[in-house]
Protein backbone atom coordinates (compact mmCIF):
# COMPACT_ATOMS: atom_id res chain seq x y z
CA UNK A 1 0.00 0.00 0.00
CA UNK A 2 1.48 3.61 -0.99
CA UNK A 3 -0.06 6.44 0.12
CA UNK A 4 -1.36 8.65 -2.23
CA UNK A 5 1.07 11.89 -2.37
CA UNK A 6 -1.52 14.27 -2.01
CA UNK A 7 -3.30 12.33 1.14
CA UNK A 8 -0.07 12.65 2.56
CA UNK A 9 0.80 16.25 2.14
CA UNK A 10 -2.97 16.79 3.40
CA UNK A 11 -1.99 15.32 6.58
CA UNK A 12 1.21 17.17 7.39
CA UNK A 13 -0.33 20.36 6.51
CA UNK A 14 -3.47 19.81 8.89
CA UNK A 15 -0.54 18.60 11.42
CA UNK A 16 0.94 21.63 10.66
CA UNK A 17 -1.49 24.04 10.54
CA UNK A 18 -2.44 22.69 14.40
CA UNK A 19 1.23 22.78 15.85
CA UNK A 20 1.79 26.33 14.66
CA UNK A 21 -1.46 27.65 16.76
CA UNK A 22 -0.05 25.71 19.26
CA UNK A 23 3.60 27.20 18.89
CA UNK A 24 1.72 30.39 18.76
CA UNK A 25 -0.18 30.02 22.64
CA UNK A 26 3.53 29.05 23.39
CA UNK A 27 5.11 32.57 22.04
CA UNK A 28 2.27 34.68 23.62
CA UNK A 29 2.75 33.39 27.29
CA UNK A 30 6.87 33.69 26.66
CA UNK A 31 6.96 37.00 24.78
CA UNK A 32 4.53 38.46 27.35
CA UNK A 33 6.26 37.16 30.66
CA UNK A 34 9.74 37.99 29.31
CA UNK A 35 8.52 41.99 28.07
CA UNK A 36 7.22 42.02 31.39
CA UNK A 37 10.20 40.64 33.64
CA UNK A 38 12.73 42.65 31.45
CA UNK A 39 11.11 45.63 31.84
CA UNK A 40 10.39 45.66 35.70
CA UNK A 41 13.00 43.90 37.18
CA UNK A 42 15.71 46.19 37.89
CA UNK A 43 12.79 47.92 39.34
CA UNK A 44 12.01 45.68 41.91
CA UNK A 45 13.35 46.53 45.35
CA UNK A 46 13.13 46.17 48.57
CA UNK A 47 12.27 50.20 48.51
CA UNK A 48 9.71 50.21 45.85
CA UNK A 49 7.46 47.33 47.30
CA UNK A 50 7.79 48.96 50.56
CA UNK A 51 7.26 52.87 49.63
CA UNK A 52 5.05 55.50 49.04
CA UNK A 53 4.93 56.65 44.97
CA UNK A 54 6.80 60.67 45.24
CA UNK A 55 6.79 62.98 42.50
CA UNK A 56 3.43 62.53 41.10
CA UNK A 57 4.21 58.54 41.11
CA UNK A 58 7.40 59.26 38.65
CA UNK A 59 9.59 58.24 41.20
CA UNK A 60 9.38 55.65 44.91
CA UNK A 61 7.12 52.78 45.49
CA UNK A 62 3.89 50.91 45.39
CA UNK A 63 3.34 49.94 49.00
CA UNK A 64 -0.01 51.58 49.19
CA UNK A 65 -1.00 49.59 46.70
CA UNK A 66 0.11 46.11 47.44
CA UNK A 67 -1.53 46.71 51.02
CA UNK A 68 -4.71 47.59 49.49
CA UNK A 69 -4.87 44.88 46.70
CA UNK A 70 -4.08 42.47 50.37
CA UNK A 71 -6.71 44.33 52.23
CA UNK A 72 -9.10 44.27 49.78
CA UNK A 73 -8.70 39.87 48.97
CA UNK A 74 -9.01 39.41 52.97
CA UNK A 75 -12.12 41.30 53.01
CA UNK A 76 -13.63 40.01 50.15
CA UNK A 77 -12.94 36.52 51.32
CA UNK A 78 -13.70 36.89 55.06
CA UNK A 79 -17.42 37.84 52.52
CA UNK A 80 -17.34 35.49 49.37
CA UNK A 81 -16.12 32.44 50.97
CA UNK A 82 -18.38 31.52 54.11
CA UNK A 83 -21.17 33.08 51.49
CA UNK A 84 -20.36 30.82 49.34
CA UNK A 85 -19.55 27.71 51.00
CA UNK A 86 -23.09 27.49 52.59
CA UNK A 87 -24.66 28.15 49.42
CA UNK A 88 -23.16 25.43 47.77
CA UNK A 89 -23.56 23.07 50.68
CA UNK A 90 -26.97 23.87 50.51
CA UNK A 91 -27.04 22.89 46.59
CA UNK A 92 -25.60 19.83 47.38
CA UNK A 93 -26.58 18.01 50.35
CA UNK A 94 -30.27 19.91 50.81
CA UNK A 95 -31.64 20.54 47.82
CA UNK A 96 -33.31 18.68 45.47
CA UNK A 97 -31.25 18.06 42.19
CA UNK A 98 -34.19 18.79 40.04
CA UNK A 99 -36.27 21.31 42.46
CA UNK A 100 -37.20 24.67 41.12
CA UNK A 101 -35.25 26.40 43.89
CA UNK A 102 -31.98 24.51 43.20
CA UNK A 103 -32.93 25.15 39.46
CA UNK A 104 -32.85 28.40 40.26
CA UNK A 105 -30.46 28.96 42.46
CA UNK A 106 -28.21 27.40 39.86
CA UNK A 107 -29.69 30.02 36.75
CA UNK A 108 -28.71 32.57 39.30
CA UNK A 109 -24.73 31.45 40.10
CA UNK A 110 -24.34 31.03 36.32
CA UNK A 111 -26.01 34.69 35.19
CA UNK A 112 -23.46 35.75 38.05
CA UNK A 113 -20.27 34.67 36.34
CA UNK A 114 -21.50 35.84 32.52
CA UNK A 115 -22.20 40.07 34.04
CA UNK A 116 -19.27 41.93 32.89
CA UNK A 117 -17.55 43.10 35.49
CA UNK A 118 -18.11 46.76 35.34
CA UNK A 119 -21.67 45.96 35.69
CA UNK A 120 -20.34 44.75 39.33
CA UNK A 121 -19.20 47.87 39.42
CA UNK A 122 -22.26 50.03 38.73
CA UNK A 123 -24.19 47.71 41.01
CA UNK A 124 -21.97 48.57 43.95
CA UNK A 125 -22.18 51.92 43.39
CA UNK A 126 -26.41 52.27 43.13
CA UNK A 127 -26.59 49.15 45.51
CA UNK A 128 -24.00 49.35 48.59
CA UNK A 129 -22.76 53.43 48.17
CA UNK A 130 -26.13 54.60 47.32
CA UNK A 131 -28.53 52.82 49.02
CA UNK A 132 -26.91 51.25 52.12
CA UNK A 133 -24.26 53.48 52.69
CA UNK A 134 -26.56 56.37 52.00
CA UNK A 135 -29.36 54.98 54.51
CA UNK A 136 -26.88 54.35 56.72
CA UNK A 137 -25.69 57.85 57.54
CA UNK A 138 -29.02 59.25 57.23
CA UNK A 139 -29.70 56.82 59.98
CA UNK A 140 -27.52 56.82 62.28
CA UNK A 141 -24.82 59.74 61.09
CA UNK A 142 -27.94 62.32 60.65
CA UNK A 143 -26.84 62.82 57.53
CA UNK A 144 -23.58 63.22 57.88
CA UNK A 145 -21.30 61.66 54.62
CA UNK A 146 -19.21 58.73 55.64
CA UNK A 147 -20.40 55.41 54.42
CA UNK A 148 -22.70 56.81 51.18
CA UNK A 149 -19.37 57.51 49.46
CA UNK A 150 -16.61 54.64 47.91
CA UNK A 151 -14.96 52.91 50.00
CA UNK A 152 -13.00 49.94 51.31
CA UNK A 153 -15.56 47.56 52.52
CA UNK A 154 -18.02 48.19 49.26
CA UNK A 155 -15.33 47.45 47.08
CA UNK A 156 -14.76 44.37 48.72
CA UNK A 157 -18.20 43.35 48.95
CA UNK A 158 -19.11 44.29 45.25
CA UNK A 159 -15.74 41.92 44.77
CA UNK A 160 -16.62 39.49 46.97
CA UNK A 161 -20.14 39.20 44.22
CA UNK A 162 -18.30 38.94 41.40
CA UNK A 163 -15.78 35.90 42.92
CA UNK A 164 -19.14 34.11 44.65
CA UNK A 165 -19.76 32.04 41.23
CA UNK A 166 -16.06 30.69 41.71
CA UNK A 167 -16.16 29.91 44.97
CA UNK A 168 -19.66 28.40 44.59
CA UNK A 169 -18.61 26.35 41.60
CA UNK A 170 -15.55 24.77 43.07
CA UNK A 171 -16.60 24.07 46.44
CA UNK A 172 -19.68 22.19 45.25
CA UNK A 173 -17.37 20.33 43.08
CA UNK A 174 -15.72 19.19 46.25
CA UNK A 175 -18.35 18.88 47.86
CA UNK A 176 -19.59 16.12 45.51
CA UNK A 177 -16.12 14.53 45.68
CA UNK A 178 -17.47 13.03 49.12
CA UNK A 179 -18.82 9.47 48.01
CA UNK A 180 -22.46 9.23 49.55
CA UNK A 181 -21.25 5.97 51.20
CA UNK A 182 -19.54 8.27 53.31
CA UNK A 183 -22.62 10.22 54.30
CA UNK A 184 -24.63 7.16 55.21
CA UNK A 185 -22.13 5.89 56.84
CA UNK A 186 -22.29 8.66 59.34
CA UNK A 187 -25.98 8.75 59.09
CA UNK A 188 -26.07 5.20 60.17
CA UNK A 189 -23.97 5.96 63.46
CA UNK A 190 -26.49 7.82 64.31
CA UNK A 191 -24.97 11.30 63.47
CA UNK A 192 -27.70 14.16 62.06
CA UNK A 193 -27.39 15.46 59.00
CA UNK A 194 -25.58 18.52 59.91
CA UNK A 195 -23.08 16.88 62.28
CA UNK A 196 -22.47 14.51 59.32
CA UNK A 197 -22.10 17.35 57.14
CA UNK A 198 -19.37 18.91 59.72
CA UNK A 199 -17.58 16.52 60.56
CA UNK A 200 -17.53 14.22 57.13
CA UNK A 201 -18.57 16.23 54.45
CA UNK A 202 -16.46 19.18 54.60
CA UNK A 203 -13.04 18.06 55.97
CA UNK A 204 -13.83 15.63 53.18
CA UNK A 205 -13.88 18.46 50.68
CA UNK A 206 -11.53 21.17 52.59
CA UNK A 207 -8.85 21.30 49.44
CA UNK A 208 -11.92 21.94 47.15
CA UNK A 209 -12.99 25.44 49.55
CA UNK A 210 -9.49 26.18 49.82
CA UNK A 211 -8.36 26.48 45.92
CA UNK A 212 -11.86 27.86 45.54
CA UNK A 213 -10.74 30.55 47.96
CA UNK A 214 -7.71 31.05 45.96
CA UNK A 215 -8.96 31.00 42.98
CA UNK A 216 -11.38 33.93 44.10
CA UNK A 217 -8.23 35.51 45.32
CA UNK A 218 -6.43 35.73 42.29
CA UNK A 219 -9.42 36.61 40.19
CA UNK A 220 -10.16 39.67 42.67
CA UNK A 221 -6.36 40.58 42.83
CA UNK A 222 -6.48 41.15 38.95
CA UNK A 223 -10.15 42.82 38.51
CA UNK A 224 -10.31 46.47 38.29
CA UNK A 225 -13.68 47.33 37.14
CA UNK A 226 -16.05 46.28 39.88
CA UNK A 227 -14.07 48.53 41.74
CA UNK A 228 -13.67 51.77 40.05
CA UNK A 229 -16.67 53.01 41.36
CA UNK A 230 -16.98 51.56 44.63
CA UNK A 231 -13.89 52.48 46.65
CA UNK A 232 -10.20 52.62 44.65
CA UNK A 233 -8.53 55.66 44.49
CA UNK A 234 -5.85 56.97 41.95
CA UNK A 235 -3.56 58.20 45.08
CA UNK A 236 -4.57 58.13 48.80
CA UNK A 237 -1.42 59.54 51.12
CA UNK A 238 -2.65 57.46 54.04
CA UNK A 239 -2.83 53.58 54.18
CA UNK A 240 -6.63 52.52 55.11
CA UNK A 241 -7.15 52.17 58.08
CA UNK A 242 -10.94 52.02 58.45
CA UNK A 243 -13.87 50.73 56.15
CA UNK A 244 -14.81 54.06 55.24
CA UNK A 245 -11.16 54.80 53.93
CA UNK A 246 -10.43 54.51 50.20
CA UNK A 247 -7.43 52.50 48.60
CA UNK A 248 -5.22 51.77 46.36
CA UNK A 249 -4.48 48.98 43.95
CA UNK A 250 -2.01 47.20 41.74
CA UNK A 251 -3.94 46.71 38.82
CA UNK A 252 -5.88 50.85 38.90
CA UNK A 253 -2.13 52.10 39.65
CA UNK A 254 -0.75 50.59 36.38
CA UNK A 255 -4.15 52.17 34.61
CA UNK A 256 -3.78 55.32 36.32
CA UNK A 257 -0.01 55.53 35.41
CA UNK A 258 -0.42 54.72 31.93
CA UNK A 259 -3.35 57.07 31.23
CA UNK A 260 -3.96 59.66 33.84
CA UNK A 261 -0.26 60.89 34.67
CA UNK A 262 0.96 63.46 33.82
CA UNK A 263 4.77 62.03 32.36
CA UNK A 264 3.24 58.94 30.92
CA UNK A 265 7.14 58.28 29.55
CA UNK A 266 8.67 59.07 32.99
CA UNK A 267 6.19 56.34 35.08
CA UNK A 268 7.56 53.76 32.36
CA UNK A 269 9.63 51.49 35.03
CA UNK A 270 6.90 52.02 37.48
CA UNK A 271 4.48 50.45 35.14
CA UNK A 272 6.66 47.59 34.21
CA UNK A 273 7.64 47.04 37.58
CA UNK A 274 3.77 47.21 39.87
CA UNK A 275 2.82 44.95 35.95
CA UNK A 276 5.38 42.51 37.13
CA UNK A 277 4.47 42.73 41.10
CA UNK A 278 0.77 42.24 39.72
CA UNK A 279 1.53 38.97 37.13
CA UNK A 280 4.07 37.54 40.24
CA UNK A 281 1.46 37.60 42.81
CA UNK A 282 -1.41 36.14 40.70
CA UNK A 283 1.14 33.22 39.83
CA UNK A 284 2.01 32.66 43.75
CA UNK A 285 -1.56 32.50 44.15
CA UNK A 286 -2.07 30.36 41.43
CA UNK A 287 0.79 27.66 42.43
CA UNK A 288 0.12 27.75 46.15
CA UNK A 289 -3.58 26.85 44.84
CA UNK A 290 -2.37 23.83 43.19
CA UNK A 291 0.94 22.55 45.61
CA UNK A 292 -2.08 22.90 48.04
CA UNK A 293 -4.57 20.12 46.49
CA UNK A 294 -1.56 18.17 45.62
CA UNK A 295 -0.57 18.15 49.30
CA UNK A 296 -4.06 17.38 50.32
CA UNK A 297 -4.55 14.50 48.18
CA UNK A 298 -1.16 13.09 48.83
CA UNK A 299 -1.82 13.39 52.61
CA UNK A 300 -5.12 11.61 52.15
CA UNK A 301 -3.77 8.64 50.22
CA UNK A 302 -1.42 8.05 52.86
CA UNK B 1 -41.45 -12.76 77.49
CA UNK B 2 -41.19 -11.19 73.88
CA UNK B 3 -37.97 -13.21 71.99
CA UNK B 4 -38.80 -10.74 69.02
CA UNK B 5 -36.18 -8.15 68.46
CA UNK B 6 -37.86 -6.85 64.96
CA UNK B 7 -41.40 -7.31 63.66
CA UNK B 8 -42.87 -6.60 60.38
CA UNK B 9 -47.06 -6.63 60.00
CA UNK B 10 -48.03 -6.64 55.99
CA UNK B 11 -45.18 -3.74 54.81
CA UNK B 12 -45.34 -2.68 51.29
CA UNK B 13 -42.51 0.01 50.01
CA UNK B 14 -43.04 1.61 46.97
CA UNK B 15 -40.50 3.69 44.76
CA UNK B 16 -42.74 6.06 43.19
CA UNK B 17 -45.80 4.12 42.10
CA UNK B 18 -43.58 0.96 41.46
CA UNK B 19 -44.09 -1.78 44.18
CA UNK B 20 -40.43 -2.68 45.41
CA UNK B 21 -41.94 -4.66 48.73
CA UNK B 22 -45.48 -6.51 48.68
CA UNK B 23 -46.97 -7.66 52.37
CA UNK B 24 -44.05 -8.81 54.17
CA UNK B 25 -44.86 -10.02 57.46
CA UNK B 26 -41.78 -10.98 58.99
CA UNK B 27 -40.60 -12.01 62.96
CA UNK B 28 -36.69 -11.76 64.04
CA UNK B 29 -35.09 -12.98 66.98
CA UNK B 30 -33.02 -11.48 69.30
CA UNK B 31 -29.53 -12.64 69.23
CA UNK B 32 -29.71 -15.00 66.72
CA UNK B 33 -28.23 -14.53 63.08
CA UNK B 34 -30.52 -14.09 60.49
CA UNK B 35 -30.09 -14.22 56.77
CA UNK B 36 -32.28 -12.32 53.61
CA UNK B 37 -31.15 -14.66 50.31
CA UNK B 38 -32.64 -13.87 47.01
CA UNK B 39 -31.62 -13.31 43.09
CA UNK B 40 -30.63 -9.46 42.97
CA UNK B 41 -33.24 -7.16 42.76
CA UNK B 42 -35.59 -9.07 44.97
CA UNK B 43 -36.23 -6.78 47.58
CA UNK B 44 -33.65 -8.23 50.45
CA UNK B 45 -31.77 -5.04 50.61
CA UNK B 46 -34.33 -2.86 50.28
CA UNK B 47 -36.02 -4.22 52.81
CA UNK B 48 -32.95 -4.22 55.07
CA UNK B 49 -32.65 -0.53 54.76
CA UNK B 50 -36.31 -0.32 55.78
CA UNK B 51 -35.18 -1.33 59.29
CA UNK B 52 -33.24 1.42 60.22
CA UNK B 53 -34.90 4.08 57.50
CA UNK B 54 -32.03 4.46 55.81
CA UNK B 55 -34.49 4.55 52.53
CA UNK B 56 -35.60 7.88 54.31
CA UNK B 57 -32.81 9.00 52.04
CA UNK B 58 -33.69 8.32 48.80
CA UNK B 59 -36.60 10.55 46.92
CA UNK B 60 -39.71 8.77 46.34
CA UNK B 61 -40.30 5.96 48.95
CA UNK B 62 -42.83 5.50 50.92
CA UNK B 63 -43.39 2.87 53.46
CA UNK B 64 -47.42 1.24 54.37
CA UNK B 65 -47.76 -0.85 57.56
CA UNK B 66 -45.85 -1.57 60.49
CA UNK B 67 -42.07 -2.25 61.59
CA UNK B 68 -41.89 -2.99 65.13
CA UNK B 69 -38.52 -2.93 67.14
CA UNK B 70 -38.66 -3.68 70.73
CA UNK B 71 -42.69 -2.54 70.53
CA UNK B 72 -42.52 0.44 68.90
CA UNK B 73 -43.51 0.99 65.48
CA UNK B 74 -40.42 2.63 64.15
CA UNK B 75 -42.15 4.52 60.83
CA UNK B 76 -44.68 5.60 63.70
CA UNK B 77 -45.64 9.65 64.67
CA UNK B 78 -42.52 11.09 67.28
CA UNK B 79 -40.06 8.72 65.84
CA UNK B 80 -36.07 10.33 66.34
CA UNK B 81 -34.97 8.53 63.46
CA UNK B 82 -31.38 9.89 64.66
CA UNK B 83 -31.79 7.14 67.93
CA UNK B 84 -33.18 4.80 66.37
CA UNK B 85 -29.82 4.49 64.04
CA UNK B 86 -27.61 4.70 67.16
CA UNK B 87 -29.83 1.37 68.38
CA UNK B 88 -29.89 -0.04 64.71
CA UNK B 89 -26.19 0.09 63.09
CA UNK B 90 -25.64 -0.87 59.69
CA UNK B 91 -22.21 -2.41 57.99
CA UNK B 92 -22.92 -1.50 54.11
CA UNK B 93 -21.57 -3.61 51.15
CA UNK B 94 -18.53 -1.48 50.06
CA UNK B 95 -16.15 -0.85 53.32
CA UNK B 96 -16.50 3.05 54.03
CA UNK B 97 -13.92 4.25 56.58
CA UNK B 98 -13.62 7.83 56.54
CA UNK B 99 -10.29 9.45 55.57
CA UNK B 100 -9.35 9.58 59.25
CA UNK B 101 -7.21 7.57 61.36
CA UNK B 102 -8.15 4.38 62.59
CA UNK B 103 -8.90 5.82 66.02
CA UNK B 104 -11.08 8.55 64.79
CA UNK B 105 -13.10 6.52 62.87
CA UNK B 106 -14.19 4.23 65.79
CA UNK B 107 -14.23 7.49 68.09
CA UNK B 108 -16.86 8.95 65.88
CA UNK B 109 -19.64 7.19 67.01
CA UNK B 110 -18.78 7.89 70.50
CA UNK B 111 -18.04 11.79 69.75
CA UNK B 112 -20.95 12.57 67.90
CA UNK B 113 -23.21 11.49 70.66
CA UNK B 114 -21.08 13.82 73.38
CA UNK B 115 -18.69 12.04 74.76
CA UNK B 116 -15.17 13.47 74.74
CA UNK B 117 -13.48 11.92 77.75
CA UNK B 118 -10.28 10.56 76.64
CA UNK B 119 -9.73 7.70 78.77
CA UNK B 120 -13.69 6.53 77.88
CA UNK B 121 -13.00 7.13 74.61
CA UNK B 122 -9.78 4.86 74.46
CA UNK B 123 -11.42 2.38 76.31
CA UNK B 124 -14.43 2.00 73.87
CA UNK B 125 -12.30 2.43 70.73
CA UNK B 126 -10.31 -0.92 72.24
CA UNK B 127 -13.34 -2.87 72.67
CA UNK B 128 -14.60 -2.25 69.76
CA UNK B 129 -11.64 -2.99 67.89
CA UNK B 130 -11.51 -6.48 69.49
CA UNK B 131 -15.16 -7.77 69.21
CA UNK B 132 -14.47 -6.87 65.69
CA UNK B 133 -11.43 -9.18 65.68
CA UNK B 134 -9.05 -6.49 64.94
CA UNK B 135 -7.24 -4.97 67.43
CA UNK B 136 -4.00 -7.41 67.31
CA UNK B 137 -3.67 -5.90 63.65
CA UNK B 138 -3.59 -2.22 64.32
CA UNK B 139 -3.46 -1.81 67.99
CA UNK B 140 0.28 0.00 67.23
CA UNK B 141 -0.87 1.77 64.87
CA UNK B 142 -4.55 3.12 66.04
CA UNK B 143 -3.09 6.95 64.41
CA UNK B 144 -2.66 6.08 60.85
CA UNK B 145 -5.14 6.66 57.83
CA UNK B 146 -7.90 3.91 58.03
CA UNK B 147 -7.71 3.97 54.19
CA UNK B 148 -4.22 2.41 54.33
CA UNK B 149 -5.65 -0.91 55.62
CA UNK B 150 -6.79 -3.87 53.37
CA UNK B 151 -10.13 -4.30 52.28
CA UNK B 152 -10.75 -6.84 54.75
CA UNK B 153 -9.41 -5.04 57.61
CA UNK B 154 -11.24 -1.79 56.51
CA UNK B 155 -14.61 -3.96 57.00
CA UNK B 156 -14.10 -5.28 60.06
CA UNK B 157 -12.99 -1.50 60.84
CA UNK B 158 -16.76 -0.53 60.16
CA UNK B 159 -17.84 -3.04 62.13
CA UNK B 160 -16.00 -2.03 65.20
CA UNK B 161 -16.84 1.89 63.95
CA UNK B 162 -20.86 0.15 63.94
CA UNK B 163 -20.10 -1.29 67.34
CA UNK B 164 -18.48 1.77 69.07
CA UNK B 165 -22.44 3.24 69.25
CA UNK B 166 -22.86 -0.04 71.06
CA UNK B 167 -26.09 -0.86 69.27
CA UNK B 168 -28.60 -3.54 70.08
CA UNK B 169 -28.79 -4.36 66.48
CA UNK B 170 -26.53 -5.06 63.12
CA UNK B 171 -27.54 -4.48 60.10
CA UNK B 172 -24.95 -6.18 57.19
CA UNK B 173 -25.90 -5.47 53.53
CA UNK B 174 -23.40 -7.91 52.14
CA UNK B 175 -20.87 -7.41 54.03
CA UNK B 176 -18.16 -10.43 52.29
CA UNK B 177 -19.33 -9.49 49.05
CA UNK B 178 -16.10 -7.34 47.63
CA UNK B 179 -13.41 -9.18 50.23
CA UNK B 180 -11.50 -12.24 49.37
CA UNK B 181 -12.38 -16.15 50.58
CA UNK B 182 -9.71 -15.34 54.07
CA UNK B 183 -11.23 -11.90 54.38
CA UNK B 184 -14.54 -13.33 53.76
CA UNK B 185 -13.90 -16.20 56.45
CA UNK B 186 -12.89 -14.26 59.55
CA UNK B 187 -15.89 -11.83 58.72
CA UNK B 188 -17.93 -14.92 59.20
CA UNK B 189 -16.02 -15.83 62.14
CA UNK B 190 -16.92 -12.34 63.63
CA UNK B 191 -20.58 -12.26 63.05
CA UNK B 192 -21.03 -16.01 64.58
CA UNK B 193 -19.21 -14.47 67.74
CA UNK B 194 -21.50 -11.36 67.49
CA UNK B 195 -24.53 -12.74 68.38
CA UNK B 196 -23.99 -13.89 71.81
CA UNK B 197 -24.73 -9.96 72.24
CA UNK B 198 -26.11 -8.16 69.16
CA UNK B 199 -29.35 -9.38 67.09
CA UNK B 200 -27.68 -9.94 63.64
CA UNK B 201 -29.63 -9.13 60.52
CA UNK B 202 -27.77 -9.76 56.97
CA UNK B 203 -28.43 -9.94 53.43
CA UNK B 204 -26.29 -11.96 51.56
CA UNK B 205 -26.24 -13.69 47.83
CA UNK B 206 -24.07 -16.09 48.95
CA UNK B 207 -26.03 -18.94 49.52
CA UNK B 208 -23.05 -21.40 51.52
CA UNK B 209 -22.43 -18.40 53.62
CA UNK B 210 -26.16 -18.02 54.83
CA UNK B 211 -26.08 -21.83 55.52
CA UNK B 212 -22.87 -21.62 57.46
CA UNK B 213 -23.79 -18.37 59.60
CA UNK B 214 -27.32 -17.84 60.23
CA UNK B 215 -30.19 -19.60 62.52
CA UNK B 216 -33.32 -18.49 60.34
CA UNK B 217 -32.67 -17.84 56.19
CA UNK B 218 -35.82 -15.82 54.78
CA UNK B 219 -36.19 -16.33 51.22
CA UNK B 220 -37.43 -13.11 49.00
CA UNK B 221 -38.08 -13.34 45.32
CA UNK B 222 -39.62 -10.19 43.30
CA UNK B 223 -40.59 -7.86 46.38
CA UNK B 224 -42.28 -11.09 48.52
CA UNK B 225 -40.99 -12.76 51.27
CA UNK B 226 -41.42 -16.49 50.01
CA UNK B 227 -40.45 -18.73 52.95
CA UNK B 228 -38.52 -18.02 56.11
CA UNK B 229 -37.83 -20.70 58.17
CA UNK B 230 -34.99 -22.27 60.36
CA UNK B 231 -31.99 -22.45 58.28
CA UNK B 232 -31.84 -25.71 57.94
CA UNK B 233 -35.27 -26.44 57.01
CA UNK B 234 -35.15 -23.65 54.48
CA UNK B 235 -31.82 -25.68 52.90
CA UNK B 236 -32.60 -28.95 53.52
CA UNK B 237 -36.30 -29.64 53.11
CA UNK B 238 -38.17 -26.60 52.25
CA UNK B 239 -41.83 -26.19 51.80
CA UNK B 240 -42.19 -23.76 48.68
CA UNK B 241 -41.02 -25.05 45.31
CA UNK B 242 -39.17 -21.47 44.68
CA UNK B 243 -37.22 -21.98 47.29
CA UNK B 244 -36.04 -25.31 46.49
CA UNK B 245 -35.36 -24.24 42.97
CA UNK B 246 -33.66 -21.06 44.14
CA UNK B 247 -31.55 -22.64 46.87
CA UNK B 248 -30.44 -26.01 44.35
CA UNK B 249 -29.41 -23.41 41.68
CA UNK B 250 -32.11 -23.07 38.92
CA UNK B 251 -32.69 -19.49 39.12
CA UNK B 252 -30.93 -16.53 40.53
Amino acid sequence: MIKSFKKNIKGILIEGLTLSSAVVIIAIVVVMVTVIVIGGKNQISWEFLTSFPEDGMTKGGIFPAIYGTALLVIIMSIAAVPFGTITAIYLTEYAKENSIIAKTIRFAVRTLAVIPSIIYGLFGLGFFIKFVGTTMDSTFLGGHLKWGQPNILWASLTMALLTLPVVIVSVEEALKTVPDDLRAASLALGATKWQTIWKVVIPGSISGIMTGTILAVSRGAGEVAPILFTGVAYYVATLPASFSDQFMVLGYHIYVMTTQSANVDKTLPIQFGTTLVLLALTFILNISAIILRYRIRKKKIN
Amino acid sequence: MNLEKIQTENMFLYYGTKMALNDISIKIPEKKVTAFIGPSGCGKSTFLRSLNRMNDLIDGVKIEGKIIVDDINIYGKNIDVVTLRKKIGMVFQRSNPFAKSIYENVAYGPKINGLNDRKQLNEIVETALKNAAIWDEVKDRLGDSALGLSGGQQQRLCIARTLAVNPEIVLMDEPASALDPLSTSKIEELIVQLKENYTIVIVTHNMQQAARISDQTAFFYLGELIEYDKTKKIFTNPDKKQTEDYITGRFG
